[in-house]
C-alpha cells in the first residue's frame, strides 16, 4: 500500500504498524519519538497494534535540544 | 510620542512596510521580551530584537562566555571570554542600539523564580539547551497565558513552534515528558552548526516581532523543522492534546516544576 512518511510517498507491505515503520525507517531513539498519524498524535502503547492503512500521512517528531550549550571534547 | 529623526532614520526601513508603519514601530518600542539562554539561539534573537527597537528585552543566563561559545554565539567576542553573558548580550545589544532597555538576570530560571521572571514580557523566547529547562518554560508559560516561541536545534537540523494561549498545542502537547538525561543525542554530544542558531534564532525574533505587531500568523499549529543538509523547510501539523498536563482539558499541573534529572536551569553542561 502506498502511505506517505515525512512528507514522501512510499509503497510498505499491507498491514504494517507503526512499530514496523519506526524499524524500516531507522528512526533514532524510537522510545522518545512523537509519531502522528494523518495529523492526530498516535500514543506510543499502540505503535505495535496499530496497522496503517492505504493513503495514511505519518510524521516523526524529534526532541531537539536547544542553542544555549557548550561543546568540550 | 513622536519618534524624533533620529528614530524616523533607524527604523525608516520598518516604517516604509505597510504591516509597520509609525504604529507598528511604537508597538515594537513598547513591546517587552524576555530571551532564556544568551547562547546559539538567543544570541541572534537578541541582536535582532535590539536592532528593530524592542524597548524592553530582558536576558537570562547564569553562565559566562567561553571560547567554545563563540563559534555560534555571536552576541560575544573574544575579549568577552570570562564576562557573565547576560553582560556581554547587553553591551552588544546597547551598542547597536542605545535606545533599548536591556534587563539582565544572572540567574538560573528555576521552578521559584521563572513566574516572577516571565510576568512583565508580552513575549518570551526560550533560547535553552536543556529538556527540563523547555519543559519549565513551557510550564509557566501557559499557566502565566504567556505567548513563548520553543527552538532546538541539533547537528544540521532545527525545529520551532509558537505557543499561544488558547490556541494550538504546547510543547508539552507534543513531547509530552523531558526524556532521561543521555537517552537523546544533545548538541554536547552531537554538535552543531554554528549558522543553525542564526536561522533558527531569527526565526524566534521573526515570531516575537509580529507577536508585538498583531500581524500574520504565528506557527501556533504547526512544528516547523529546517533540514539543511537536504534545505529543506517543512511545517508539520501539530494539534492540541486534550489529555495535556498543562494545558489539556484536566491539568495535573497547576505550578511551574523542576525535573530532578541535571540540573534545572539553563546550562546543562556541569
Ligand atoms: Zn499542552
Amino acid at each position: 500500500m502506498n502511505i506517505t512518511v515525512a512528507g514522501i510517498r512510499k509503497q510498505v507491505p499491507a498491514d504494517t504498524t507503526i512499530a514496523d515503520l519506526i524499524v524500516s525507517e531507522g528512526v533514532e531513539t524510537p522510545e522518545y519519538v512523537t509519531v502522528s498519524v494523518n495529523d492526530d498524535f498516535a500514543e506510543q502503547s499502540a505503535f505495535a497494534t496499530t496497522a496503517l492503512r492505504e493513503g495514511d500521512s505519518v510524521e516523526f517528531l524529534y526532541f531537539m535540544g536547544g542553542g544555549k550549550l557548550d561543546i568540550r571534547f | 510620542m513622536a519618534f524624533t529623526n533620529e528614530q524616523l532614520e533607524r527604523y525608516s526601513r520598518h516604517i516604509l512596510l505597510k504591516e509597520v508603519g509609525a504604529k507598528g514601530q511604537r508597538r515594537l518600542c513598547n513591546g517587552k521580551v524576555l530571551i532564556l539562554g544568551a547562547g546559539g539561539l538567543g544570541a541572534p534573537a537578541a541582536l535582532y530584537l535590539a536592532a528593530a527597537g524592542v524597548g524592553t528585552i530582558g536576558i537570562a543566563d547564569a553562565d559566562v562566555v567561553d571560547l567554545s561559545n563563540l563559534q555560534r554565539q555571536i552576541i560575544h567576542s573574544t575579549p568577552d571570554i570570562g564576562h557573565p553573558k547576560v553582560q556581554s548580550a547587553k553591551e552588544t545589544m546597547q551598542s547597536i542600539n542605545p535606545e533599548v532597555n536591556v534587563v539582565t538576570y544572572h540567574t538560573f530560571v528555576t521552578a521559584d523564580n521563572v513566574m516572577d521572571i516571565i510576568a512583565d514580557y508580552d513575549f518570551i523566547i526560550d533560547g535553552t539547551d536543556n529538556f527540563p529547562a523547555k519543559f519549565l518554560i513551557n510550564d509557566a508559560c501557559v499557566l502565566a497565558g504567556k505567548a513563548f516561541s520553543h527552538a532546538g536545534i541539533l547537528r544540521f537540523g532545527g525545529q520551532l513552534l509558537t505557543y499561544v494561549p488558547g490556541e494550538g498545542p504546547c510543547y508539552r502537547c507534543v513531547f509530552k515528558e523531558p526524556p532521561p538525561p543521555e537517552a537523546v543525542p544533545t548538541c554536547r554530544q552531537a554538535g552543531v552548526i554554528g549558522a543553525m542558531g542564526g536561522v533558527i534564532g531569527s526565526l524566534q525574533a521573526m515570531e516575537a516581532v509580529k507577536f508585538l505587531l498583531g500581524k500574520g500568523d504565528l506557527l501556533t499549529s504547526a512544528l516547523l523543522t529546517y533540514d539543511a543538509l537536504k534545505m529543506e523547510f517543512r511545517k508539520i501539523k501539530v494539534p492540541h492534546r486534550a489529555s495535556c498536563a498543562v494545558c489539556g482539558d484536566h491539568p495535573t499541573i497547576d505550578k511551574p516544576f523542576d525535573y530532578d534529572q541535571a540540573v534545572c536551569d539553563l546550562d546543562a553542561r556541569h
